[in-house]
This record gives C-alpha cells, sequence and structure tokens, in this order.
C-alpha cells in the first residue's frame, strides 16, 4: 500500500515549528481558503470526509459540530492536549514539531463552529510541548492570524493553552470542562453533552489534538480526496504510536485499513523476537493474540471485528518473553490509580482487579480467581459515568480469556509460565492508592 | 509563613484576570506556588493562596488534593520520576526504579535524609517510543534510560 503522509509530510524539518518555516510550506493557506467559505460549507465538508474523532471514541467529527445548539450563546472549542492513555504519544509529537498545524486547523475549526474563545488543554508532563505551543500561539497573535478580524475575515478568535497536573481522567472531555474550570477533574454523566452544555455550561466542542490538525488537510483538499484514503467507515490517514519490542517504535502516519503485520514489518523495522500479542489501541484496548494480529487491518471496523478496538492508536507489541499476568497487572495498577472515585463499579472494581492480579505474581492466587477477575470485569462494564471503568474492565477479559493458561500456570504454580520465575517486584500491590479509597 | 514573590504575585494576579472564570486560576497558582515554596504544597501556602485569590480554601484544596502534580509533601530538590507504565516497564523501567530507590537509601516516594533526591513512580509519560523515561521535577524528559545514565545523572544532580 502506497505511503500517504498528510499532517507529517514535514515533521521532520525543524523549520516547521517556526511561523515562517512553516508558512514556507504552505501554512495558513488553507485558512485562506476556509474564510472564503461558508461556516456550515466547512460542516458539511468535514461530514461528507468521514472524519472520526482521533481521541479514542473515534465519533464522527462533523456529526459532533452540529450537535450546537442555536441559542446564540458563546461557543467554545477545546483541544483535548491531555494524551494520557498509555501508550499513546502522537500528540506530543505533533505539538512539538508542528504546532502551527494544530492552530491552523484549529482556527479553521473554530471559524466553522463559530467559536470566539478557545483552548489548548495539554497535560502538565509536558512541559515542552506547553512551551512550545504557547510560543506558537503568540507568533500567530503577532502575525495577526489569531485575535479580532484575522486576516481580514471579520473572524475574531482567541486561543490560550491551560495546563493539566497530572490526571489521566481529564482527558475525558466532561473532566477536562471540569478541570479548565478550576475543579477536580471528575467526569459527568452525559447528556446533556458537552456540545450543548459544556465549558461554564455553554455549547462546547472537544476533540482531539490529531482530528483537529486533519480538518486542514480535508479543506485543503476536498472532502472527496479526504475519504478516498482508508475505508468507508475508516476514512482519512491515522498516526499511531508503536511501542514495545518491535526495532523502531515510533510515530508513524498510515492510511487507515493498513494491516498490522504491515506495520510492523514496513514502518517499525520487524519484530524484536517474535511476536506474542499486542494491543492496538492504547492499554484500554483489549489485546490481540499473534494470530489475530497478523490478520488485523488498522481501521474501526477491522479491529471492532477483532473484538479490539482503535483507540487513540497507540499500539503496543509483545514478544515471546512477556509475561501476560504481569502486563495486567501494569495495566490494572493504572486504571486503579487513575479512578476517580465516584461510581463504585469503577472505584471498588478496579482495586479489586488490581489486588487479584497482584495477588496471584505473589504467588497467593486462588484457582477460582480466573473466573472472578472475568466475573468482576463484566459487572464493570457499561455501569458506570465514564468509560475508565471499561478501559480496566476489557483489557482484563481479555488476557484472562487469551492467555488463560498462564494465569492457571501462575496460580498452580507459583511462578511465570514464560519466566519460569516469580516475578519479582518490590512494588507489587504496593498500590499507595489502595489505603486512599478506605 | 508561606508568601509569594513579588513576580509570583504579579503572576496569580494576572491569571485571575485570564480565564472565564477567577477559579480556572486555581490549578496555575498551585504550579506557581509549589514552585516558589520548594517544590510542594504546604497548608501555609494553601492559606495564602485564599487569601490573595479570595477564592474559600476548599476549593483550593480540593485541586490540591485531586492533582497527582501537586505534591502534598516535602520532596527533594530533584524529584525523580520514573515512567513505570507498560511499554516502560517493559523496557525494565521497574528494576531501575528499585536500583535508584535501593542506591539512595530511600523507599519509593520518599525523600533522602539529605534532601536532594525524591524518587517515585509516574504513569506514562508520553514518550513510550524513548522507553525507559523519566522526568525530573518539571523539566524535559530524559529518555532511553540506562544503568550507566542513572548512575552519571546522580553523580550530577548535587
Ligand atoms: C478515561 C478517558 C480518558 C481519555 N483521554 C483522552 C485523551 O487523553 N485525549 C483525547 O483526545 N481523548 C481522550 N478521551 C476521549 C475524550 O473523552 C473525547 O472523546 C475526545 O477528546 C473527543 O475528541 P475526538 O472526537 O476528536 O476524538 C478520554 C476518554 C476517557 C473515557
Ligand atoms: S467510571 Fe471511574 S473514572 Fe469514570 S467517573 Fe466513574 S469512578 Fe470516575
Ligand atoms: S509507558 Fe512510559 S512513557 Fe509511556
Amino acid at each position: 500500500m502506497a505511503e500517504i503522509k498528510l499532517l507529517t509530510e514535514h515533521y521532520h524539518k525543524p523549520e516547521f515549528q517556526t511561523l515562517d518555516g512553516y508558512k514556507k510550506n504552505g501554512g495558513y493557506d488553507v485558512l485562506k481558503k476556509a474564510f472564503k467559505m461558508k461556516p456550515k460549507e466547512i460542516i458539511e465538508e468535514v461530514k461528507a470526509s468521514g472524519l472520526r474523532g482521533r481521541g479514542g471514541a473515534g465519533f464522527p467529527t462533523g456529526m459532533k459540530w452540529s450537535f450546537l445548539p442555536d441559542n446564540g450563546e458563546p461557543r467554545y472549542l477545546l483541544c483535548n492536549a491531555d494524551e494520557g492513555e498509555p501508550g499513546t504519544f502522537k500528540d506530543r509529537l505533533m505539538m512539538e514539531r508542528a504546532p502551527h498545524q494544530l492552530i491552523e486547523g484549529m482556527i479553521i475549526s473554530a471559524f466553522a463552529v463559530q467559536s470566539k474563545k478557545s483552548y489548548i488543554y495539554i497535560r502538565g508532563e509536558y512541559t515542552k510541548c506547553l512551551s512550545v505551543v504557547r510560543k506558537a500561539i503568540k507568533e500567530a497573535y503577532d502575525a495577526g492570524l489569531l485575535g479580532k478580524n484575522i486576516l481580514g475575515s471579520g473572524f475574531d478568535h482567541d486561543m490560550d493553552v491551560y495546563s493539566g497536573a497530572g490526571a489521566y481522567i481529564c482527558g475525558e472531555e466532561t473532566g477536562m470542562i471540569s478541570s479548565l474550570e478550576g475543579k477536580k477533574g471528575q467526569p459527568k454523566l452525559k447528556p446533556p453533552f458537552p456540545a450543548v452544555q459544556g465549558y461554564l455550561a455553554k455549547p462546547t466542542i472537544v476533540n482531539n489534538v490529531e482530528t483537529l490538525a486533519a480538518v486542514k488537510y480535508i479543506i485543503r483538499d476536498g472532502a472527496a480526496a479526504y475519504k478516498k484514503i482508508g475505508t468507508e467507515k475508516s476514512a482519512g490517514t491515522k498516526l499511531f504510536s508503536v511501542s514495545g519490542d518491535v526495532n523502531k517504535p515510533g510515530t508513524y502516519e498510515v492510511p487507515l485499513a493498513y494491516p498490522l503485520r504491515d506495520l510492523i514489518a514496513n514502518e517499525c523495522g520487524g519484530m524484536k523476537g517474535k511476536l506474542k500479542a499486542v494491543i492496538p489501541g492504547g492499554s484500554s484496548a483489549p489485546i490481540l493474540n499473534a494470530d489475530e494480529s497478523n490478520k488485523v487491518n488498522m481501521d474501526y471496523e477491522s479491529l471492532a471485528a477483532a473484538g479490539s478496538m482503535l483507540g487513540s492508536g497507540a499500539v503496543i507489541i509483545m514478544n515471546e518473553t512477556r509475561c501476560m499476568v504481569d502486563m495486567l497487572n501494569v495495566i490494572l495498577h493504572f486504571y486503579h490509580h487513575e479512578s476517580c472515585g465516584q461510581c463504585t463499579p469503577c472505584r471498588e472494581g478496579t482495586g479489586w482487579l488490581e489486588k487479584i492480579v497482584s495477588s496471584i505474581l505473589l504467588g497467593r492466587g486462588r484457582p477460582q480467581d480466573i473466573d472472578l477477575l472475568d466475573t468482576i470485569a463484566q459487572n464493570m462494564k457499561g455501569r458506570t459515568i465514564c468509560a475508565l471503568s471499561d478501559a480496566a474492565a476489557l483489557p482484563t477479559i481479555s488476557f484472562v480469556q487469551k492467555f488463560r493458561d498462564e494465569f492457571e500456570f501462575y496460580i498452580r504454580e507459583g511462578r511465570s509460565k514464560v519466566t519460569g520465575q516469580p516475578i519479582k517486584r518490590k512494588n507489587i500491590k504496593g498500590s499507595h492508592h489502595v489505603e486512599m479509597h478506605h | 509563613m508561606f508568601q509569594l514573590s513579588k513576580d509570583g504575585l504579579a503572576f496569580v494576579k494576572n491569571e485571575l484576570t485570564r480565564y472565564e472564570t477567577k477559579r480556572s486560576a486555581v490549578l496555575p497558582a498551585l504550579f506557581k506556588a509549589q514552585e516558589e515554596n520548594g517544590g510542594w504544597v504546604s497548608p501555609e501556602v494553601v492559606v495564602h493562596l485564599s487569601q490573595v485569590m479570595d477564592i474559600p480554601m476548599s476549593q483550593i484544596n480540593e485541586v490540591l488534593t485531586f492533582y497527582t502534580m501537586y505534591n502534598k509533601k516535602p520532596v527533594g530538590k530533584h524529584h525523580i520520576q520514573v515512567c513505570c507504565n507498560i511499554s516502560c516497564a517493559m523496557a525494565g523501567a521497574h528494576e531501575m526504579a528499585d536500583y535508584l530507590c535501593d542506591k539512595l537509601g530511600v523507599h519509593d516516594g520518599e525523600m533522602t535524609k539529605d534532601g536532594r533526591f525524591t524518587i517515585s513512580r509516574a504513569e506514562c509519560l508520553g514518550s513510550c517510543d524513548t522507553a525507559p523515561v523519566m522526568q525530573i521535577n518539571m523539566d524535559e524528559y530524559i529518555e532511553n534510560l540506562t544503568y550507566p545514565k542513572l548512575d552519571q545523572m546522580i553523580k550530577e544532580l548535587k
């Protein structure tokens, strides 16, 4: 399959980080084009392109935009640059290498939804992104690309950056909104959706960094051209953050529906060791075994059909040396640590799952624990305010189902089937947040 | 008693006017105050912020306790956070965190007696392709960690 680079075409050029360098490579030309269109036309174009949100849920972007009520209230645009999903690092790269590409995509999107104010919510750990993006915004203001009457279009728009402070849950859109309001980042029940009642109870569109940047290319090339890339239900290119046991981990842009096998062989320089399993969409996605990985294509529908999901496009690759009991423990520790505590199934369930898996690792597992893991996880699905509970449940169900023999062996023998030894870690079961919740 | 510096106060006052609500200034103000208070937010810091921002202490405490980047107890001059999430764990991050703890004679999250270091485990830092990764205070990441790199770093950070 031919390589298609839209968003990442100029990533290798250091000049692309500055306004001048960006302009030399066609920067802000698409904004001029967009200003010649009507906002509604841009929304229609984005709808027709088939673009789906790149932040995790894959919701159609144009459709989300058209949910905005027409009630004359101010509207906000929020760029989700929290990027907390383990395995995901594509947005960081875009902000560092191509901050103006994001800003241009955001101004076009803001014009489309008629928002006069946007925020880029960046996780606090990303100190470099924070300063690169702040600097780029200042350059844009100085060049009249932000502020009043942008490029003589009559459109006014202000943009600012807001720093998170270390909470994965602030990546969830309603949690992010609360955080931006200066509160705890706890998610809220939907509906009402942010498009109707978001930041300060005003209509708010929350989109991922990659989604907003992609809008620029839809307007540049037209919806029809964009839709030609990928498949009917998964249009366009996608940035995949690949990590783990491959020779060249990194961020790669490929057309959607690209075979996972090819991604590993061509882009990632092949496996380090022998392929055992892949988590294709961030650590909250169900795991695929080698067989499934070799057959699946990287698009929304193929991954769903394979029982997993595309998520944020974080591909975590494991070779034959990886103990699945150990891997699941790492994942569960994370979701337990990050549960905001509002919903009982999530607060208690994530802790319980972690406790069971870590007790297996310590050689204290019981045969009934495997089914218990599955039962707890099944009861955590779809019963909570946000999807964090599912994010812990889905990997658990899939790990236990696909690698049951490893869990059974560990429980029986008190050691890993893969390494032959007990997994020894000082901090196993050492989740300091266990106490917090009791 | 903790007091923001002149610059710190000017920063906080400006943040109070920058957003649509005053309350949005709580997160940036806490970062600033933490920086000026030697890396952590003491109860006195909260009292002071509440006064200068005219925001109830309860609202500041709510934010303080929710987010992990605000330290609720003193931390070393160099707060070393080793990512131990999945890709870093695969690359040996847990063992490296243990190594640092042993070398400095502390447990996870503890500060060394001389106040120079605190070692803790962090969640995914969003740099999994360069695992293992760590962050010291609010600086840029240190990537592709190796044991010699760790040794060198401890030697250099006085
Ligand atoms: C627990 C949780 C964490 C999330 N973290 C992120 C994140 O870090 N970045 C992101 O863009 N979306 C994240 N999302 C998805 C957002 O809620 C939201 O769907 C997304 O930002 C919408 O943008 P999109 O339509 O462009 O994908 C998260 C969702 C959940 C439930
Ligand atoms: S599912 Fe978990 S993280 Fe989400 S709102 Fe409920 S308790 Fe909080
Ligand atoms: S797992 Fe360590 S940076 Fe992502």
